[in-house]
């Protein structure tokens, strides 16, 4: 089992199966959005409260939920390079920060923006879920101003795991401070008890929408990570047969 | 035009959607341009290498 996860996860292997990989995630992924955004901003109803506006949440939940997964899989990658010195873990870190800070920033934008009708307001500093999601933005961006401010990669390595293991708390703030705080932010819908709190009209858009955004998110993920492999592997043989190979490997 | 209109929050909810899609699109085209660009340099780099050998 150990021997099948090194072989699977050996640079030269995965750089090969990334590339099979992005294809297959980026279809279904494309045609998962394409669905949710039909349905979502013409066949489910408006909300009898908040009326057509509620629709911006078919693009802010998504966005919100991969700002956390993404951080997610930058500290499990920095803990799993650390512990057992995987190269591609902390490939993992790096190829997935720029994308997280990408969802974050695109989480806090579309949730500004439907704050201004519903709220009345463009942002609220008093707001923990806000906060903890503009902390997760500035997290992001000090993870990739670490890494890219030391030049030896296997220190950056290091130093930008343990800062991703450190985050991680925050990921949790944000995810519970709903639960925790009093806040401007709506409660839980979808994960709580009893089930989620939303006609099958407008769900099934939303779970399309969520499920899409992973699989594009995998197929971004895969097409840096592939980057990121080929440019730490620059001075390997496998890299070296690979671009003199006719054809190459792009 | 009820579709645009959203209910009077067209501006919002198209320009969340229009913000995604420029997003997904950029987050696409960078890693493409940087991938190119990792695989050119390593490629002249190696070439360079070969010639001197």
């Amino acid at each position: 089992m150990w021997k099948f996860f090194h072989q699977w996860a050996s640079p030269p292997h995965f750089y090969r199966l990334a590339k099979v990989l992005i294809p297959w995630l980026a279809v279904p992924g494309l045609l998962l959005i394409a669905y949710g955004t039909y349905a979502g901003l013409f066949l489910a109803s408006p909300d009898y409260q908040q009326g057509d506006a509620f629709r911006i949440i078919y693009v802010h939940v998504p966005s919100a939920y991969l700002s956390m997964m993404a951080y997610v899989f930058m500290a499990v990658g920095g803990g799993i390079g650390l512990i057992w010195r995987l190269k591609l873990a902390h490939a993992v870190g790096a190829a997935a920060a720029p994308l997280g800070a990408a969802f974050t920033f695109l989480a806090l934008l579309t949730g500004s923006i439907w704050g201004r009708p519903m709220w009345g307001t463009w942002w609220e500093w008093g707001d923990p879920r806000l906060t903890s999601e503009l902390i997760l933005l500035f997290l992001y961006f000090g993870y990739m101003a670490l890494r890219s401010s030391i030049d030896d990669t296997a220190k950056a390595d290091k130093a930008s795991a343990v800062l991703a293991l450190v985050g991680v708390i925050n990921v949790v703030i944000v995810h519970f401070s709903v639960v925790w705080w009093s806040s401007l932010h709506q409660g839980q819908t979808l994960f709580k008890k009893g089930g989620p709190g939303m006609d099958a009209d407008m769900l099934y858009p939303l779970l399309a929408m969520i499920l899409g955004f992973t699989f594009v998110f995998g197929a971004l993920l895969a097409r840096r990570l592939r980057t990121e492999v080929l440019y730490r592997e620059r001075r390997t043989r496998w890299v070296r047969e690979l671009v003199l190979t006719p054809g190459g490997g792009r | 035009m009820d579709a645009l209109a959203m209910g009077n929050y067209g501006a919002y909810v198209w320009s969340c959607f229009a913000l995604t899609l420029i997003v997904i699109v950029f987050s696409d085209w960078r890693a493409r341009v940087r991938h190119n660009q990792v695989y050119r340099d390593i490629e002249v780099r190696i070439k360079a290498l070969e010639e001197q050998e």
